[in-house]
């Protein structure tokens, strides 16, 4: 048994589980132990998918945060920093095991992480208990800066809440008065269609929503709700899926000839990262997201080639979502002049952090999430090219957060 | 609902069912005739769709690809029963699962070596691109009606097979009695090794025709092995004439069961199965205890 997990887990199972895990990793693990904390290099502990269905978004997040990590010439701070990587595969069972190995075993002074909401929730319990400096770089689960808001947890992303919130406004001045909301049934589905709701009510338009429709996560089979939303001829149909699903729901949607009668609009991840495969089926789309291909500013571009000369891909939104998380830390720990042991001087220079993102300006809340502009994008050509802000500088009302009062 | 929408919706229910129909028989063939439980049909499911994918994105042919993904997937089959699963004859069912456990990991692993984790869209025949107007807002893509004909043209096919000919003969024979047929002079290993490759063939081929309208992902083999596996335990083990009856059961339930009950949208399927096993135990045409 080895005295660094019995310092944060309290239980005899869970240290022989964590011990086990850390075993494990002990193996591959590239980086030794640094000897003092001083004068070593500032331990970043990436946990990430590496595999599985979102290893695209990992690899991204992961390449940026270096990339910016590089442009420091490799120190945050002014101080050296050293990578930890864990997959974590995307499943939420094997999350507090991995985010364990990482706190207790690898002594990480923080933690970059992660895209799926399931292991993200996991993820943040952890770093409650432990006081673990987090930053979530993708995973948009409301409660992560809502209700499991803590100091010494950051959000660099979106709440799901974020990008769905813009489209009420954004149908509404449309003209929309029916509209029928399709997804799937699982909680950031739920989240959006409700955030969407939300702001559809606030517009006074009179607009309603006539039907809320719902599909077993994470079927792809979408003929008879696409036959319902003919049925039932609504003026237009907000819809959220993502990845695989999403190309297959556009497509049919639009091989069922409804495209050009009730117009599709959705949250951004409808469209970003699977436009390719979606072809010619996905012009026209209209999505709000804190992302948009050709958005015209300075930092965008720099951004974008630097990243192509990288790693000789185009940047997305998760690439940004993963730069802009060093971006933070680089904050925090330039206040502190790179010691990560000054807690509280480090959180405050970060929740103070005024950022020139690639995706526009941004800041955070008080529930340290991030305050960004949402933008009304237009599939054009393949590409999701931005049409104008939808809400400038929106932040999440961070509900159930102790925080932001 | 008014009727031209319930009529649309069971055309929706009877297409989804006449391709779990495709890609189930191939399960219910070689579970029946065999005695094996390939937890990797759905992989081949996928194989079918990345091979579809793979061939018209480097020919530009669709055809191509459904000559070419039949041919490589049947060659694959005999492979496989060569090396691997004539061993599993006769064995009980745990080492059946775990074989073919284990080759859906292989089959995933090789699929992301070769083909990547993005996903993509096969385009479909070019004269089959057309829709047709079903009602003043809704059109019907004509490949889906193109599906329905060609699922059709296979039930047929191989119920002439089983039922007219020599070789259907001894296959019937070998599924009812397998010790006596082989007394009888029969060489069953060879007519294994074919069954097996057939079998795979139609996962492949369900794969490869759903390709142009299902998107070719990662992962979309689990929910394909899932239902097929339900098919083939609704319409009774081994029984392809079951198999169909199933999969049009479950397709048409699935479809009314989204839009009538979508808070149980979910295990609509489910309860049917259920339903009607407590009504047959062993499946609506089945003979074998499951």
């Amino acid at each position: 048994m080895n005295g660094d997990s019995r310092l944060i887990l309290p239980t005899r199972r869970t240290i022989l589980k964590g011990a086990t895990g850390a075993a494990a990793l002990g193996l591959v693990s590239p980086f030794p132990k640094p000897a003092i904390a001083q004068g070593a290099p500032l331990k970043v502990g990436f946990m990430l998918p590496y595999t599985g269905t979102f290893a695209k978004l990992g690899k991204f997040i992961d390449e940026a945060f270096r990339l910016h990590v590089e442009q420091k010439g490799g120190k945050l701070g002014g101080r050296q920093v050293a990578f930890v990587q864990v997959d974590d595969e995307s499943k939420p069972e094997a999350a507090t095991d991995n985010m364990n190995r990482l706190v207790g075993r690898e002594k990480v002074d923080v933690v970059v992480g992660t895209v799926h909401s399931g292991v993200a929730m996991a993820m943040v319990k952890v770093a409650r208990d432990t006081n673990t400096l987090l930053i979530i770089p993708n995973a948009g689960a409301n409660e992560a800066t809502g209700p499991a808001c803590a100091p010494n947890i950051f959000r660099t992303s979106f709440s799901n809440w974020q990008p769905a919130f813009p489209m009420g406004k954004v149908m509404a001045e449309a003209g929309h008065k029916n509209i029928v909301t399709i997804t799937w049934r699982y909680a950031a589905g739920q989240q959006m269609v409700d955030s969407f709701k939300e702001n559809l009510a606030q517009t006074g338009s009179g607009a309603k929503i006539v039907e809320e429709l719902y599909l077993p996560f994470p079927e792809v089979e979408f003929q008879s709700l696409i036959t319902r939303i003919a049925t039932l001829r609504p003026d237009a149909v907000f819809s959220f899926f993502a990845g695989g699903g999403a190309v297959k729901f556009v497509k049919d949607y639009a091989a069922a000839g409804l495209k050009e009668r009730i117009p599709l609009y959705g949250t951004g991840f409808l469209t970003d990262g699977t436009i390719e495969a979606q072809g010619e089926a996905a012009n026209g789309i209209k999505t709000t997201l804190h992302y948009a291909d050709n958005l015209d500013n300075p930092a965008n571009k720099a951004f974008l080639e630097a990243f192509k000369k990288k790693t000789n891909l185009d940047g997305d939104v998760y690439a940004v979502q993963g730069y802009d998380s060093a971006a933070l830390l680089d904050i925090g720990l330039t206040a502190v002049g790179g010691d990560a042991g000054a807690r509280d001087k480090m959180i405050a220079a970060m929740e103070g952090a005024k950022i020139d993102s690639p995706r526009g300006p941004i800041s955070f809340s008080k529930s340290h999430n991030v305050v960004q502009n949402i933008y009304l994008r237009e599939v054009r050509n393949g590409r999701n090219e931005y049409v104008s802000v939808a809400h400038a500088n929106l932040a999440d009302p961070a509900r159930g957060c102790r925080l932001s009062a | 609902m008014d009727l031209v929408s319930f009529a649309v919706q069971l055309l929706n229910g009877v297409q989804y069912g006449l391709v779990l129909f495709l890609v189930a028989s191939g399960l219910t063939l070689v579970f029946g005739i065999l005695g094996v439980i390939n937890l990797a049909h759905g992989a081949f499911y996928m194989l079918g769709a990345y091979l579809a994918y793979w061939i018209t994105a480097r020919t530009g042919s669709f055809w191509a690809a459904l000559v070419g993904g039949v041919a490589i997937a049947f060659v694959v089959g005999l492979l496989l029963e060569e090396i691997f699963v004539k061993r599993l004859y006769g064995r009980d069912h745990l080492a059946q699962v775990l074989l073919s456990f284990g080759l859906i990991l292989v089959l995933d692993e090789i699929r992301h070596i070769l083909f990547g984790k993005d996903v993509h869209s096969v385009p479909a025949p070019e004269f089959l691109r057309g829709s047709i107007q079903l009602t003043e807002v809704l059109s019907y893509p004509v490949y889906r009606l193109a599906i329905c004909v060609f699922c059709l043209a296979v039930a047929a096919a191989i119920f002439l097979v089983i039922q007219k000919t020599r070789i259907g003969m001894i296959v019937r024979a070998g599924a009812e009695n397998r010790d006596m047929t082989r007394a009888l002079g029969i060489r069953f290993d060879v007519v294994n090794r074919y069954v097996f490759a057939v079998g795979i063939v139609l996962a492949a081929l369900g794969g490869i025709v759903v390709a142009p309208i299902s998107t070719v992902f990662p992962g979309m083999d689990n929910q394909m092995l899932i239902l097929s596996f339900v098919v083939v335990v609704l319409g009774g083990i081994g029984s392809v004439a079951g198999a169909a009856i199933g999969a049009l059961l479950i397709g048409v339930a699935d479809s009314f069961g989204k839009v009538f009950m979508p808070n149980f949208s979910s295990f609509t399927i489910y309860v049917l199965m259920a339903a009607v096993l407590l009504w047959r135990p062993n499946g609506i045409l089945g003979r074998r205890e499951i």
